[in-house]
């Protein structure tokens, strides 16, 4: 008993040591603290990890360059798991503990919210890459969140895309909509995307819910098989992209599925999901050399398992130019300490960015276009590339 | 095992109040039943292959939660547990089948070792060695949970092997969520044998990929009629187990009274392992169709179908192996039917409702009787 209470004085004491040692070391040099708040776990972790990576890299190259007005950047990563509670969290230590004026990050709606409310009460920056529901960067009055800002277009703008590529490239008529309702990011698309497509011409022959932790999808594609839509849109990540498209061709439906980028991921089954397409911020394939750097930068930094360099999905782009939006506002402030004139940068930002060229509207959200990418057996191909 | 035992009835003044209220929850349950009947009734006669289609696809899922509430059952039967850790025993048994498919290529050695057999027979053999391996792990898991977590746990109050049971789902499912155990990833599962689907429109016709079946066609897949063969051969097994065997006799024995079992020479702590075995072997085989069918696995997939083959269990009478089979199946068509005719996000919600009411009016399930006092 008496050589445990030693033992565990032993322990804490060297832990504080530890703690000392390590806000030690840090102090000194001018170092700017940048959170990056990435699922690196729960749902969708290849999500997660595309976002760090994508974020980092450009960390890696202002810091190269010198810094950011002389400041070394220090990234500080937490993994936010897709979820509120966890997002909140993470947001909650990196603020008070690590004492963080900037983050980016979610990479899920539903988590980035939580996280912008604290961002708007505690005046810290958020910018996630590929937040897309529209009540992030939007209170519930409307009013624009004066310290919130994304790198990606919104939900409404995806859905718009998708019914005008369904309706005008595709010639679809029908359309069945698949929708996870406790899910903000699947939600928001699917509405837009039936409100765009009635408006085009189109009529919607079903409407059918299912929730995330569903793994049998057999009733609502007997339904399906039922309806014959000329499309279905399912606008969910991969997870369930990869087992609605496996069951719906073992059950013979032909109908296309059409989804947002939430299909981008290196775990869709493509075979499965082969004759579906999806709207998604950036293709590798474009030719600007913006994309070219960023797909030669990241490859040289990323390998996959087999060696080869790694092409960034849309999450690490984003990521990436997220980063590099609130750096570049950084520059045009002239400060990193003044939160307030970082901001005013920010919404008068001009940036030609790996996902094309970004300006910002009144309520934080980026104009700019959307590319079409069609999914074969073989890998995911660009289709065309939609203005708003 | 076929006897069933229960917490001892209500006494006699309670039993009374309990008839003076009982018309109102009657009533309300023979509405809701009549209520039931008319909406399936009324969408049998709108669109008759729609609603077979469904049933075939509860069909499907209530066999699936056969396999697993039997484990529930005979556990509960013999140690009065409700082995929480089950369902997480049936997503062990899902994994192991997914890394003896993409790593080790089991499904493929018999053509690895004899070139020249069929593809056919080999593909057979392939899958069913995947099968008992799997099954083979999940015996060993269970019984390791059985000696380490609930034996020391044997003469303690219930409730605490209860937790504990809990306490052990958690740890599988968080221990496998690990990135070096299953990662926490929804993991696309690579089949041993191709699916084939076939529909029913004047007659049998084969699937062809890429092609829709003919409007009003009823379809089905070979995964449906493995999971029904697998299902059925698994209740006779049983069946004949516990009836015909000496272990079967055991296990009634020490289903009915550990202690008089005991001093009859039977080996009490052999038997629940056993019981645990074959649970395990059974939850195993389950977790293997599972992802044959639905093939996609992480490492909480145990905790939904658990429950419901929990509750499938309880419907047909925890303790009674045709109540098992019963309960599952009502589960499967409840499910299915709900996500059909009312919304798929609701089905979750019935089936805790129906455990509710099962609980509520008739808390020995189908199959359950009420049990004679003892000690």
């Amino acid at each position: 008993m008496r050589s445990l209470k030693v033992l565990s004085l032993f322990v804490i004491l060297s832990m504080i040591l530890v703690a000392c040692g390590g806000t030690g070391s840090t102090g000194g040099a001018k170092e700017l603290k940048v959170a990056i708040l990435a699922p690196l776990s729960g749902p969708v972790p290849t999500f997660g990890v595309s976002t760090r990576d994508g974020a980092l890299l450009a960390i890696e190259e202002w810091n190269a360059k010198g810094g950011v007005n002389g400041y070394t950047i220090v990234p500080i990563v937490e993994d936010s798991q897709c979820t509120p509670e966890p997002a909140v969290n993470a947001m909650n230590k990196v603020v008070d503990q690590d004492g963080v004026k900037f983050v980016i990050g979610e990479v899920c709606s539903k988590a980035t919210i939580p996280i912008s409310e604290i961002g708007t009460a505690k005046k810290v920056i958020v910018i996630s890459g590929t937040s897309t529901a529209e009540a992030v960067t939007v209170d519930a009055n409307g009013n624009t969140k004066p310290y919130t800002f994304r790198a990606c277009f919104i939900d409404a703008f995806q859905g718009l895309v998708g019914a005008k590529f369904a309706t005008e490239k595709l010639g679809a008529k029908t359309t069945f909509i698949m929708l996870d309702q406790a899910n903000d990011y699947v939600k928001g698309l699917a509405e837009e995307f039936e409100k765009n497509f009635t408006a085009m011409g189109g009529t919607v022959v079903g409407k059918e819910s299912y929730t995330a932790k569903d793994t049998d999808f057999s009733t609502i594609l007997a339904k399906i098989a039922e309806a014959k839509p000329d499309v279905v849109y399912l606008p969910d990540y991969y997870n369930i992209v990869n087992l609605v498209t496996k069951q719906a061709k073992e059950k013979g439906i032909t109908s296309a599925f059409l989804g947002g980028d939430g299909w981008d991921s290196a775990d869709l089954d493509v075979v499965a999901a082969a004759g579906g397409y999806f709207t998604n911020h950036y293709s590798p394939d474009d030719p600007r050399p913006e994309v070219v750097n960023f797909l030669a930068a990241y490859g040289a930094k990323y390998k996959n398992d087999d060696g080869t360099a790694k092409v960034p999905d849309a999450l690490a782009t984003l990521a990436y130019d997220a980063a590099n939006m609130l750096f570049t506002a950084m520059t045009t402030a002239g400060t990193v300490e003044d939160v307030d004139k970082v901001k005013v940068a920010l919404e008068g930002i001009k940036i030609n960015a790996v996902s094309g060229a970004i300006t910002l509207d009144a309520k934080h959200n980026p104009v700019k276009a959307a590319a079409i990418l069609a999914v074969t057996a073989e890998g995911v191909k660009f289709e065309a590339s939609i203005a708003p | 095992m076929q006897q069933v035992s229960t917490p001892s009835q209500t006494s006699l003044p309670l039993v009374k109040t309990h008839t003076r209220l009982a018309w109102i929850g009657q009533l309300f349950f023979i509405v809701l039943g009549l209520a039931v009947v008319y909406i399936l009734g009324k969408n049998l006669i709108s669109n008759p292959t729609l609603f077979a289609n469904i049933f075939i696809s509860g069909l499907q899922l209530g066999f699936v939660y056969a396999m697993i509430a039997l484990g529930y059952t005979m556990v509960y039967g013999i140690v009065k547990l409700i082995n929480f850790a089950h369902g997480d025993v049936f997503m062990v048994g899902a994994f192991v089948s997914f890394f003896a498919v993409t790593r080790f290529n089991l499904h493929q050695w018999p053509l690895a070792v004899f070139p020249s057999i069929p593809p056919m027979i080999s593909v057979v053999i392939g899958s069913i060695s995947v099968i008992l391996l799997s099954m083979l792990i999940c015996i060993l898991l269970a019984v390791t949970i059985e000696r380490v977590a609930y034996k020391p746990l044997r003469d303690a109050p219930r409730i605490a092997a209860l937790i504990t049971a809990i306490g052990v789902s958690f740890f599988l499912e968080y221990f496998g969520a690990l990135n070096f155990v299953f990662s926490p990833r929804f993991i696309p599962y690579e089949r041993p044998f191709e699916v084939v689907a076939w529909y029913i429109k004047g007659g049998i016709h084969q699937v062809v990929p890429g092609t829709q079946p003919p409007d009003g066609s009823i379809t089905f897949s070979n995964i449906l009629l493995i999971i029904m063969l697998a299902s059925v051969l698994v209740q006779i097994f049983l069946q004949f187990l516990v009836k015909r065997t000496k272990i079967g006799v055991a296990m009634r024995a020490a289903s009915y009274d550990k202690q008089a079992a005991r001093l009859m020479g039977i080996d009490v702590d052999s038997v629940i392992s056993f019981t645990f075995a074959i649970g395990a072997a059974f939850a195993g085989l389950g977790g293997v169709l599972y992802a044959i069918a639905y093939s996609s696995i992480w490492s909480q997939l145990g905790i939904l179908p658990g429950l419901k083959a929990f509750i499938a269990a309880v419907l047909g009478g925890i303790g009674s192996i045709p109540g098992a089979l019963v309960g599952a199946l009502i589960m499967g068509q409840a499910e299915s039917m709900t996500a059909g005719y009312i919304s798929t996000p609701m089905r979750d919600a019935v089936a805790f409702t129906i455990l509710i009411i099962v609980l509520l009016i008739r808390p020995t399930g189908i199959f359950g009787e009420p049990s004679q006092e003892k000690a």
